[in-house]
């Protein structure tokens, strides 16, 4: 596995306020990675900062090879870097099919090829094989802003996905979730991008999720990385389990583990 | 030379105040309520009208001299309440919750019709009330003659300054004012009525809009057409120095009247676009103006 | 053919019905349809930024821009009508592409007076300039079409008939391009640009875009109109409440169809003349009184009343 994006000693200040401090991280192809901390500890500025939304005070980050730190996030987006949102960033007042049709558009039409009609059969049926993928086509029609939220976080990172990315980070594609639904919604998601063989950074709370999806764990604290590791010896590290889970969940996992004999 | 410098910076410090008093009620009403009233030109150009009848029949009267300065405070907050009340309870209030473009068309709107209105009570013909300047006469600094009327208006910009600025941070009412400017939605929420206060602040915008206007008015030849100059003035001002923000209309006014002093004494041609021209150049350095709010994080 | 649609057939018969009626028009008729158009043109690339959320209060800037590059060149010598409005059209458009760097980052009120604040810059040059007329303006010679040179009323019926087939063929022009991406684009970033810039786009280049066309109308426009009305004067041409008026006919008119911005104008030339002419103490109560009805009753224009009146037959 080669590594695709290698961030070096990347440090980030707003006034006294440290948001990132010393992260060096490097992702191989076809990861999965957790991200985890508690709220504040700086997960979404590491992704606001790897996407292009925010500029890092200082440090370095390389995708492919190539310095991405002075993109814009169209730039970023277009080398390969995609992301979803928190609150879903959509075009609330189209319909799910608008909105990806649109999505769709963008990606394929550059140049004076943005003159050529929006619709055509071949990019409709692109459209519903997505909507397919998935599993939003029964909202095909209704308008985004109409969306149960789970349907509206499915779209959103479906178009996030439109470009085939090659790294696609997502930020609390739960948050907002029921219970119930979390794991259906997670498992559309992987599925899905694993077709696509698409390398993914989840920004997630729920210890659950980080179990069952993601390899390797990036637990984040005051705006440091303090554990980078395979997801069964972070949850079990000291300062994960300090700063970020807390010892309830520690303790509820260790005695699940031990009645269902040690599920991974 | 040192006269030409005594009198740019009289002339700019008089003029900045005079945009000073012009910004100010627009920048309120921007800053609590986000509207851009363009009505804001009818209220200085009914401050001015109102101001130069009363200082008209108060001079008929044998009422002690000085008493005449009374009648342009009076005007001032006569069409401040009456216009004020009569727009925001009769038009705004229906608009709150549509596209903010629209409602600054509809303002726009309403100063048209004001205009004409102006013309239906007061006719075409100019009014002058020049007494209370008369009153004043004149005296020079450094050599420079200067009508002392002119120099209280620098003293009624600070004054005006100072009270909003004490109003707004040292008052309940102020602080309850900053509270909706903040998050007017939480402000809701937290039992404020942000009707009310609305409603009062859109009226002393517009005694602020009036008394400009009222100030001014022994000094210009009071005609049909004065508001449309006013507005894009104080449009400029206010966005120079961030709308909303007090401070920064005053900061507007001084940078620009200082300008404006300049160019008429250096470069009278370019009298007219320099202030257009700053604020192109500070919008084009500093997009929300010299005193920008703070952002939220948005995603 | 993918292009023709029910507007694009309801342009043309409209385009052939006025060219016909170009012959039989009461010249005061044609005169009114002659600045409807022009300003009809200029709302239509105001319409074209409204869709992407944005309104500018300074279009007077590149209307009146086209205007005095018209009436230069017609001082320079120069009275073919291909000339000075293509003239106007291109230098309008190419002051949009200048100034389209720094306005494409501003957003809300913010884009709409910092275009005010422009249109003041060039109303203040103007009106400070003896060589470009001060406040007195220029009067404009009669224009010549490819060394066609008319006299008499037959003037106004070619400036119609040049102006008619140009405003159709930029009209059917957007009407297309609103199908494209490029088009649609305007919704995007209207509604979130967040999504577009990570979608791989930017958002600025759209709006810019967008604004380099509204300003080649606007040019386009004011270039016509100074031939129609044969005098330019900053007041009439480039002053703010001249961009406001734009903005009414395109509040007027409503984003419904390229069709409405024409009609918008057309409803504006018509209460704006007769105002003037039977109430010229009131034509501004008039006119601000209509508008203000347009926001209060009609808030999607006057297209939506034909949707109104399907809905009701049916």
């Amino acid at each position: 596995m080669s590594v695709i994006l290698e961030v070096s000693d990347l440090q980030k200040t707003f006034g006294a306020v440290v948001a990132a401090k010393d992260i060096n991280v490097s992702v191989s192809e076809h990861e999965t990675i957790g991200i985890i901390g508690a709220n504040g500890a700086g997960k979404t500025t590491f992704v606001n900062m790897v996407t292009g939304y925010l500029k890092p005070t200082s440090g370095r980050i390389q995708f492919l090879g190539q310095d991405i730190i002075h993109l814009p996030p169209r730039d970023i987006t277009c080398l390969g870097i995609s992301r979803s949102f928190q609150v879903p960033q959509v075009f609330m007042s189209e319909t799910v099919f608008e909105n990806l049709l649109m999505a769709y558009a963008i990606v394929e039409d550059t140049g004076l090829a943005m003159l050529s009609p929006i619709m055509s059969e071949e990019r409709a049926s692109r459209v519903d094989a997505h909507l397919k993928r998935y599993q939003i086509e029964d909202y095909r029609d209704a308008v985004a802003s109409t969306l149960p939220q789970g349907v509206r976080k499915l779209l959103d990172i479906a178009m996030a996905a439109v470009r085939s990315p090659r790294i696609l980070m997502l930020d609390e594609p739960t948050s907002g979730i029921s219970v119930e639904e979390k794991f259906p919604l997670m498992d559309i998601i992987m599925e899905a991008l694993k077709q696509e063989d698409t390398t993914v950074l989840f920004i997630e709370h729920d210890m659950e999720i980080v179990e069952r999806y993601v390899a390797r764990v990036l637990a984040f604290y005051q705006g440091e990385i303090v554990c980078d590791a395979p997801t069964e010896e972070a949850l079990v590290d000291e300062k994960v389990r300090e700063f970020v889970i807390g010892e309830e969940y520690h303790r509820t996992r260790i005695e699940r583990a031990g009645t269902e004999t040690g599920n991974a | 030379m040192t006269q030409q410098i005594v009198a740019i910076i009289v002339d700019g410090l008089v003029y900045s105040s005079y945009l000073f008093m012009v910004a100010v009620g627009l920048t309120v009403i921007f800053g609590v309520m986000k509207i851009l009233n363009v009505t804001h030109g009818s209220f200085y150009a009914f401050g001015a009208y109102l101001a130069a009848t009363l200082v008209g029949i108060y001079y008929e009267t044998d009422l002690p001299e000085f008493g005449g300065f009374l009648m342009l405070f009076l005007a001032a907050i006569t069409v401040g309440l009456f216009l004020g009340v009569i727009l925001e309870q009769g038009l705004l209030r229906f608009l709150y919750h549509r596209d903010e473009h629209i409602i600054v068309l509809a303002t726009f709107a309403m100063f048209l019709v004001l205009e004409d209105v102006i013309i239906m009570i007061w006719g075409v013909d100019p009014y002058f009330a020049y007494q209370p300047m008369a009153l004043l006469e004149a005296s020079d600094i450094a050599g420079v003659p200067f009508d002392n009327y002119s120099l209280t208006l620098i003293l009624l910009a600070l004054v005006v300054g100072t009270a909003l600025w004490f109003g707004l941070t040292k008052t309940k009412w102020g602080k309850l004012l900053l509270a909706v400017i903040y998050d007017r939605e939480l402000s809701q929420a937290m039992g404020i009525n942000v009707t009310v206060v609305f409603l009062v602040t859109f009226v002393i915008g517009a005694m602020l809009g009036a008394l400009g206007g009222a100030y001014l008015a022994p000094t210009i030849s009071v005609s049909p057409g004065i508001g449309v100059e006013v507005i894009v003035l104080a449009f400029a001002v206010v966005v120079i120095g961030g709308m909303g923000s007090i401070p920064g209309a005053m900061i507007g006014a001084v940078v620009v009247g200082l300008s404006r002093a300049a160019a008429v004494h250096l470069f009278p041609e370019v009298e007219l676009f320099v202030i257009y021209a700053i604020m192109a150049a500070v919008l084009a350095f500093r997009p929300e103006g010299l005193f920008a709010p703070a952002k939220a994080r948005k995603i | 053919m993918r292009y023709v649609d029910k507007t694009v057939i309801g342009l043309t018969i409209a385009f052939l019905v006025l060219l016909a009626a170009n012959f039989f028009l009461a010249e005061w008729m044609r005169f009114i349809g002659l600045q409807s158009l022009a300003r009809g043109a200029v709302a239509l690339g105001l319409l074209v930024l409204w869709r992407s959320g944005l309104i500018s209060f300074g279009h007077a800037l590149y209307f009146g821009f086209g205007a005095y590059t018209a009436v230069m060149l017609s001082l320079a010598g120069f009275s073919d009508a291909f000339i000075l409005v293509f003239a106007a059209t291109l230098m309008s458009g190419l002051l949009a592409f200048v100034i389209g760097f720094l306005l494409r980052r501003y957003r809300a009120i913010f884009f709409a007076l910092l275009n005010m604040a422009f249109s003041m810059i060039l109303y203040g040059v103007v009106v400070k300039t003896e060589a470009l007329g001060s406040t007195d303006g220029f009067g404009v010679g009669t224009p010549t079409f490819l060394g066609y040179a008319p006299d008499g009323e037959a003037v106004q019926t070619t400036l119609f008939l040049f102006t008619l087939v140009f405003t159709y063929l930029i009209t059917v022009g957007v009407h297309i391009y609103m199908q494209t991406t490029l088009g649609y684009m305007s919704m995007a970033v209207r509604e979130n640009e967040i999504r577009v810039e990570y979608l791989g786009y930017s958002a600025e280049k759209v709006i810019h875009v967008k604004y380099v066309f509204s300003g080649l109308v606007a040019g386009f426009g004011g270039g016509i109109m100074a031939l129609a009305i044969g005098h330019v004067d900053p007041d009439s041409m480039a002053n703010w409440t001249v961009s406001g008026e734009f903005v009414f006919i395109t509040i007027l008119s409503g984003t419904g169809s390229v069709a409405a911005t024409y009609i918008g104008a057309l409803v504006f030339e018509l209460i704006r003349t007769y105002a003037f002419e039977y109430a010229p103490q009131m034509w501004q109560f008039i006119l601000g009184g209509s508008l203000l009805a347009i926001i209060m009753f009609l808030p999607d224009g006057i297209w939506s009343l034909i949707g109104r009146l399907r809905k009701a037959k049916a």
